[in-house]
């Protein structure tokens, strides 16, 4: 199993959802992150005073697959958060050690 | 038989009408029904002027972080209590002593020293028939705690809770009040000629100079100054501060509405005219000059403009028409910018902009009687610029020796860790958002 991390730009949670349910991706948790990469922040205004803002709002998209999948996710986050501008954001791929599921005890890939 | 219009009726009514108590007045005497109108809408302007600590209340808490809310309400609610009860017990006395003169007009406290009247204080004898004597104690309590508030926004988010509060009991008390009777108690400057309608000078810029000395003695918010370069703190919420103004700009028509002292119709309209057509240029000014100045247009600097107007036309508002409140108006919001600007370059941390708005605006409204309207000219200039420069030796005077004495004993300023974490949790122990998420959970 391996645990997919995304990071994207908030506007295309929608879409990276509906393609993620299109492809039988069965779950996702998704948190409200900042941060930033070569994508420079920017400058906002106070009272007559510009100051930077280096955070950007991203949303961070989480997912537990079976290794087969990590091509088919991948290509498929990939595809509905692109914009081509810069910031479209990144993917993390890491090995999974365990997936358990809280309400029957199921691990591994029952479990996912 | 039974009849809609019964001519017995009438007949009845009209012999009523014709004998009514009340309605036959001697040559010269108001009649009740008119002092019951003058009354109620100076009972209604101390209502306004009430709300008004709302208005301050919101406006603080949206121009400031949300670390520090529950501390601005806090400061803001104790302040409309103590001020109301110290000018129960003393503070109306000490600023119309009537003629009961210490110090014949510079100190005096009337007979009695706290609120009372027989009940003289309650007829037309009065005051002209323009309200009674409880109603002249609730207005002018609003007005002397107007004046407090306008500190708290300059020296928010640092300085502590109890130093604060002892400093608006003693200078609400004393300083407002004795200041206050050189004019409205009918001391020196009034016999001077000095003019100042509804409080530019004796309201606004004594609250103003409260809160330069304090800020200045408290000093900058940590991460304000950072290497000599200014870092802005951005307010926390917006829409308070929008509804903080709002709530102000519909208390100043009791603030000046009610100055008039009565509901005379030519008075009362013409004031409220002037007040809220300067309100407006001075929204229009600010909005302008902040685009101007910063390429793009600040909510803030535009609301700061509203109440720049608003201070602007209060020394006058009754002298002015409409050209000359239009201008008042403009001018105190294109300063209003400039000045916010200005007080933050001299590193003098004020995160709402009070001193800007109610110092350098007040002073710009007392002088501009001098300037515009019916009592234009060069005698009365000087006579404004006297009262504006015997009310700020006084003011910052005393400020500094009430500031001083609580820094030496109890000290001024939080610490910085406290400062850090944010005075909710600090003086409080509380949040202001428990539970609050800007963002749907479904």
């Amino acid at each position: 199993m391996i645990k997919i991390d995304a990071i994207i730009k908030p506007f295309k949670l929608d879409a990276v959802k509906d393609k993620l349910n299109e492809i039988g991706v069965t779950g996702i948790t998704v948190s409200e992150v900042k941060g930033f990469g070569r994508q420079k922040g920017h400058t906002e205004l106070y009272r007559g005073a510009e100051y930077k803002v280096d955070f950007l709002p991203k949303v961070k998209l989480e997912t537990i697959v079976a290794k087969e999948m990590e091509d088919q996710v991948v290509d498929a986050i990939i595809e509905s958060a692109q914009t081509g501008k810069i910031g479209d954001g990144k993917i993390f791929i890491t090995d999974l050690k365990d997936i358990i599921r809280i309400r029957t005890g199921d691990k591994g890939k029952e479990a996912i | 038989m039974h009849k809609l219009f019964s001519i017995k009726w009438v007949l009845i009514a009209l012999l009523f009408g014709l004998f009514a108590p009340g309605e036959a007045v001697a040559e010269g005497e108001i009649s009740a029904g008119l002092f019951t109108a003058n009354n109620v809408w100076m009972m209604l302007a101390a209502g306004l002027v009430f709300i008004m600590h709302l208005g301050f209340a919101t406006l603080e808490a949206g121009l400031t972080q949300q670390k520090n809310t529950v501390n601005i309400l806090f400061k803001n609610t104790y302040i409309v209590c103590v001020g109301i009860i110290t000018y129960a017990i003393c503070g109306f006395a000490l600023m119309y002593p009537g003629d009961a003169w210490i110090i014949p007009g510079w100190l005096g406290v009337a007979k009695g020293v706290t609120i009372q009247t027989d009940a003289a204080g309650l007829t037309t004898g009065y005051a002209g028939g323009g309200y009674t004597y409880w109603t002249d104690f609730l207005f002018q309590a609003m007005f002397a705690a107007t004046a407090a508030t306008i500190v708290s926004g300059a020296v928010a988010e640092r300085i502590k809770l109890g130093s604060f509060m002892v400093f608006t009991l003693v200078y609400v008390t004393f300083v407002y009040t004795i200041a206050g009777s050189w004019k409205w108690g009918a001391g020196w400057l009034d016999a001077l000629g000095f003019y100042d309608f509804a409080g530019s000078t004796l309201v606004h810029s004594v609250g103003g100079w409260g809160a330069l000395v304090g800020a200045f003695l408290l000093g900058p918010r940590l991460g304000k100054y950072i290497n000599g370069e200014m870092r802005p703190i951005p307010g926390h919420n917006m829409p308070l501060a929008c509804i903080g103004v709002f709530l102000l700009w519909l208390g100043w028509f009791g603030f000046n509405g009610g100055s008039v002292l009565s509901a005379d119709p030519a008075l009362t309209s013409r004031t409220l005219m002037t007040t809220c057509v300067a309100a407006a240029a001075g929204g229009l000014g600010a909005m302008f000059t902040s685009w101007f100045v910063s390429k793009k247009p600040d909510l803030s600097m535009a609301l700061n403009g509203i109440l720049a107007g608003l201070v602007g036309i209060t020394a006058g508002a009754d002298q002015m028409y409409m050209w000359s409140s239009l201008f008042i108006g403009a001018i105190a919001g294109i300063i209003v910018v400039f000045s916010v600007i200005f007080i933050d370059k001299i590193k003098i941390d004020d995160p709402v902009g009070a001193i800007s708005v109610h110092l350098v605006c007040g002073i710009w409204g007392t002088l501009a009687v001098g300037i515009f309207g019916d009592m234009a000219g060069i005698g009365q200039l000087m006579k404004q610029l006297t009262g504006v420069v015997a009310f700020g030796v006084f003011c910052v005077v005393t400020s500094f020796v009430i500031f001083g004495a609580i820094k030496a004993t109890m000290g001024l300023r939080v610490s910085e860790e406290e400062e850090t974490m944010g005075l909710d949790q600090g003086e409080h122990g509380m949040v202001a958002y428990n539970d609050f998420t800007t963002r749907s959970t479904h």
